[in-house]
């Protein structure tokens, strides 16, 4: 309370400190028969010089900033296309750096020069055709060189994954993220949100997972009422419900009866030999867990909302649309511990953040990535177990991890 | 015809009014320019307010302050710590304020009103009682988005685009209640008096014209406030259309946007449905807005830079031009709000080459204010240092959107504070301090006194000072990869404590700017406020200025601008520092003299 008064204390004196300066203010250009319309010469220089004091302490900080923040411990670009990214911004900042510099100092300086100088008269200078040819060409041939170089690193970011490419599926819901790996055959399991139970909150497609759903849809158990539940309910004589209960079980059931119709249509056109798909995928609930160099075509589902999968360590981002799989590209080229080592910060760590709004813990949606070195994540691997609970790794350890060397060492330093 | 009908307006405004007819619901267009003023100060106040207190949560996340519980209260800020939910509900409101409550009904909604007629020599708008109706619609939609605030759900809390399915599902965010359906129904009537609004400035601008009033000899004024009111008639509706489809969505069951959706436990039947159709829609809007805020920005500070360099604003034609070039052209970059969104790249691409055709024209107008300048003789009022401002602010934002329209860049950089920072350069700042320069320039003609200079410069340097204050470090913060509308940056710990730390020291000189900032429009509100009252009486054209506004017999005009005769127009107007000439001004009424030409 006593802080509150304070505050309101500070703004009324505030106020009245001002009042009283206008006075003083009103009271001496009466004195002085001043008029506000006219700006005397003393306001007139004080304002020009301040236009180039100004600008001075404007590129100081501005050089501070750069120096002392420049990257905010960002660090380099962690994947191959990132690299790129990098460069391209390197290029752009420097462009558009000079023009911050030449233009702001062109507006500061004219401000401060040309400012009324007693039997000065302005010069009367309406048009120059040939001039505003030059700045309207020029622009437009720096435009087109970042046009250029924009729109082939864009093309390449963007471009389909070829079959070379780790497939793995990133799941967002409020408010956090699930991987699922595609296993030995790389092929990812298809899905279908109506499946979505419980048991399988992913929604992944298998025989088994299809009749659950269609057994809870039509049945029900305590605690998910199905189509003969509310049923009964409805009909159930002994129930007293009020109207607003009532409507509100009507409403469930004939959604109920309309997703059970859908399941029963996918029930029988379902093959069977989709299973397998599934079967050996494996989903990874605490961190995203990466090989070094290994080419992976992330694909992202939403359950509830938009969300932003951003990788800024990647320079990788992509929205998450409930309805629609998006995807992007990623080849880690750093380990987690080559960046700890770049970065000179043991606690480093990548992270995989939430990048658009999406409710109230938003800014508490994270998932830690970590890159290994073949060794490490084969032994990663072997913790893991697939869809259908058999061992991830089952075939010759040997020879995987000769070929995991294989892709790591196409991206090592020289 | 049109001006039979101007004298019929004439006529009829001699009788007494009054106090509510002529204060309260006036047909007369200064008064209805006013109460637009009037309003956005006091939106802009509140939007300035919840700017602070989400900064002090940013700056100092966890720690208690009392002036955020005195605002908020206990529901929202317990024991003086910000709850995490209404974060997302004052920057929501915020920054819906500010884009269209401030910067499009208050910069637009007001000088389009006081100018167009007096500039052009017309007795009033085209239509007194749409005008009026504009006014209230905009009163009407303000106030029920401040009551949006104290809904005991919360405001809406899903952004100032209010993407769906956010904003769609109470059961994903407590503001998506009847906080979310409030905003609707306030940009609803907000939409319709724009509509309106504009309709009006248009049919006025191509009817009304004095005698002699060529196109080609309008102020640029005029002409940034036609091309935002076109700009403005064609792109509104398609909001409109977002909103609407939005609001079935959220009451009648549709599936316009909302595909395959579980939300709080409970499985939606909607599918089919796209959240970036409205994505698409918003944005069809939502950048040509950009430009209903920034060109009447640039239009005033065109006449205030040129009035005070005492000299011709240079390339009146490619001015122009390039407003009508800028005006086009937002029709078609609204995608690159969009480039990570899921839609198809080579759109991206698309977008990416019309975007960056934007830098040619705006280039365009940045030189010609350089040249404006170059070998004038400058005065600088306070309206002329806010429109020295403008053009700093609108080069220092403008080419940030260089990296932002550049696709693969905007990758990294996308939904981060570096967007952040680039958009209130170049749209907050630049627009506001257009905003300033008209309301300082214009003051003796809306109330027959002058403004303070000696408070305008206090308030133009502190502004300026605390505006840059707060976003070049902002900057910094985006590249470092921070993302927007994040409560507190505590996850950073998690993986990189370091860079968790460099953030919170750029927030905390980021807030105590723009508290000082925020202190500095104290300067403002005195001078503004004591001044209607109080201030010196202002002479017919305080800044020997060419414009028709000054040439009315009273500094502020009665019903009907001109007594008797309408002013008749003979040279364009800015025909400052003419060679052979007396003064270094000569009024657009003065006739051409024999073999002057005119420009």
């Amino acid at each position: 309370m006593g802080n509150k008064l304070v505050i309101i204390l500070v703004i009324v004196f505030g106020v009245l400190a001002i009042a009283q300066l206008v006075r003083v203010s009103e009271l001496t250009a009466k004195a002085t028969k001043r008029k506000e319309e006219e700006i005397p010469e003393n306001e007139n220089k004080f304002n020009a010089n301040m236009m180039l004091i100004f600008m001075i302490a404007l590129y100081v900080s501005f050089i501070w900033l750069m120096l002392k923040y420049g990257y905010v411990d960002l660090g380099p670009a962690a994947s191959a296309h990132g690299q790129e990214i990098d460069w391209l911004f390197d290029l752009n900042w420097i462009i558009i750096i000079s023009v911050f510099f030449l233009t702001n100092s062109l507006l500061f300086i004219f401000a401060w020069k040309y400012s009324r100088k007693p039997g000065v008269k302005a010069y009367y200078y309406a048009h120059n055709n040939k001039l505003e040819m030059v700045w309207t060409v020029i622009p437009a041939a720096v435009l087109s060189v970042i046009i250029i170089f924009g729109l082939k690193t864009w093309n390449e970011a963007t471009s389909k994954a070829g079959s070379e490419y780790e497939d793995i599926e990133i799941f967002s819901y409020q408010f956090g993220w699930t991987a699922r790996y595609s296993g030995m055959n790389n092929e990812l399991g298809k899905f279908d949100y109506k499946l979505t139970t419980a048991e399988n909150p992913y929604g992944i497609m298998t025989k088994n997972n299809i009749e659950r759903s269609l057994f809870l849809m039509k049945v029900g158990e305590p605690g998910q009422n199905g189509v003969e539940m509310l049923e009964k309910q409805l009909n159930d004589r002994n129930l007293a419900l009020s109207s607003k209960d009532r409507k509100k079980l009507e409403v469930e059931l004939g959604r109920k009866e309309r997703m059970s119709r859908l399941l029963e249509a996918m029930s029988i056109t379902y093959a069977d030999s989709l299973d397998e798909l599934a079967n050996d995928d494996v989903i990874v609930e605490d961190s995203l867990v990466l090989l070094k160099g290994q080419k992976y075509n992330f694909s992202f589902r939403a359950k509830d909302v938009i969300h932003s999968a951003y990788f800024p360590h990647f320079r990788a981002q992509m929205n998450t649309v409930p309805g629609l799989t998006t995807y992007f590209k990623i080849q880690p080229i750093y380990s987690s511990d080559d960046m700890k080592r770049k970065l000179n910060n043991p606690e480093f760590e990548y992270a995989l953040l939430c990048n658009k709004i999406c409710g109230g813990s938003h800014y508490k949606m994270k998932m830690s990535i970590k890159v290994l070195e073949p060794k490490e994540y084969l032994e990663w691997q072997k913790t893991k177990a697939t869809y259908d609970g058999t061992p991830w790794i089952k075939g010759n350890e040997e020879k995987l991890l000769e070929y995991y060397e294989s892709i790591t060492s196409r991206v090592q330093e020289n | 015809m049109a001006a039979a009908a101007q004298e019929a307006i004439h006529e009829h405004d001699h009788h007494e009014e009054s106090f509510v007819s002529k204060y309260i619901f006036s047909y007369d267009h200064k008064i209805i320019g006013k109460q637009f003023l009037i309003t956005a100060i006091f939106m802009g106040l509140v939007g300035m307010m919840l700017s602070v207190f989400f900064r002090i949560q940013l700056a100092w996340p966890g720690e208690s302050s009392d002036i955020l519980n005195m605002f908020l209260g206990d529901r929202w800020a317990p024991d003086g710590i910000l709850n995490q939910d209404m974060y997302l509900g004052i920057v929501t409101i915020h920054g819906t304020i500010m884009v269209f409550f401030v910067l499009t009904g208050g910069l637009s909604g007001t000088f389009s009103n006081i100018l167009i007629p007096l500039q052009l020599g017309a007795r009033d708008m085209a239509s007194g009682f749409i005008n009026m109706m504009s006014a209230w619609l905009f009163n009407i939609s303000s106030v029920i988005m401040l009551v949006s605030l104290f809904v005991e759900s919360g405001p809406a809390m899903s952004g100032w685009t209010v993407y769906p399915p956010l904003s769609a599902l109470p059961q994903a965010v407590s503001g998506s209640g009847l906080g979310m359906t409030l905003w609707l129904i306030s940009l609803t009537i907000f939409i319709a008096s724009s509509l309106i609004g504009s309709l009006n400035y248009i049919a006025t601008i191509i009817n009304l014209r004095t005698k002699g009033m060529h196109m080609t000899r309008m102020p640029l004024t005029i002409w940034s406030f036609l091309i935002t009111a076109i700009v403005g008639v064609l792109s509104f509706p398609v909001l409109l259309a977002a909103a609407l489809l939005l609001f079935m969505d959220r009451v009648l069951g549709t599936s316009f946007y909302l595909s395959e959706i579980i939300v709080g436990g409970e499985m939606l039947d909607n599918v089919g449905g796209s959240p970036i159709l409205y994505q698409h829609l918003f944005w069809f809007l939502g950048h040509p807005e950009v430009y209903i805020v920034l060109l009447p920005a640039l239009g005033i500070s065109s006449e205030v830079i040129s009035t005070n360099s005492r000299k011709p604003i240079f390339g009146y034609r490619a001015m122009i031009g390039s407003l009508l070039a800028i005006g086009f052209l937002s029709f078609i970059v609204w995608a690159h709000h969009m480039f990570v969104s899921g839609m198809d790249p080579f759109l991206g691409s698309v977008f990416v080459f019309t975007t960056l055709l934007i830098a040619i024209p705006s280039a365009v107008k940045v030189f010609n204010y350089l040249t404006t300048l170059w070998r004038g003789s400058i005065v600088f009022t306070p309206a002329m240092l806010f429109a020295i401002g403008l053009v700093s602010t609108f080069i220092s934002g403008g080419v940030t959107g260089i990296i932002l329209a550049d696709s693969a860049l905007d990758i990294q950089v996308h939904d981060t504070y570096f967007v952040v920072a680039h958009f209130h350069v170049v749209m907050g700042l630049s627009a506001i301090f257009g905003m300033f320069a008209g309301v300082y320039h214009w003051f003796p003609k809306m109330y027959g006194r002058m403004m303070n200079n000696r408070l305008g410069y206090a308030h133009f340097w502190t502004t300026i000072v605390s505006g840059y204050g707060v976003f070049l470090p902002m900057h910094f913060v985006g590249i470092g990869g921070t993302p927007r509308r994040y409560y507190d940056n505590s996850i950073f710990d998690t993986f990189n404590p370091t860079a968790g730390e460099m953030i919170l020291d750029l927030n905390i000189i980021i807030t105590v700017f723009a508290i000082i900032g925020a202190f500095g429009q104290v300067f403002f509100f005195f001078n503004f406020f004591y001044s209607i009252f109080r201030g010196p009486k202002a002479p017919l054209n305080p800044w020997r200025s060419n414009t028709l506004e000054w040439t009315t017999p009273t500094i502020v005009p009665g019903h009907g601008n001109w007594p008797g005769e309408l002013p008749e127009v003979h040279r364009w107007p800015y025909d400052y520092s003419k060679p052979g000439a007396d003064e270094d001004f000569i009024p657009q009424t003065v006739p051409l003299k024999e073999g002057e030409e005119e420009h």
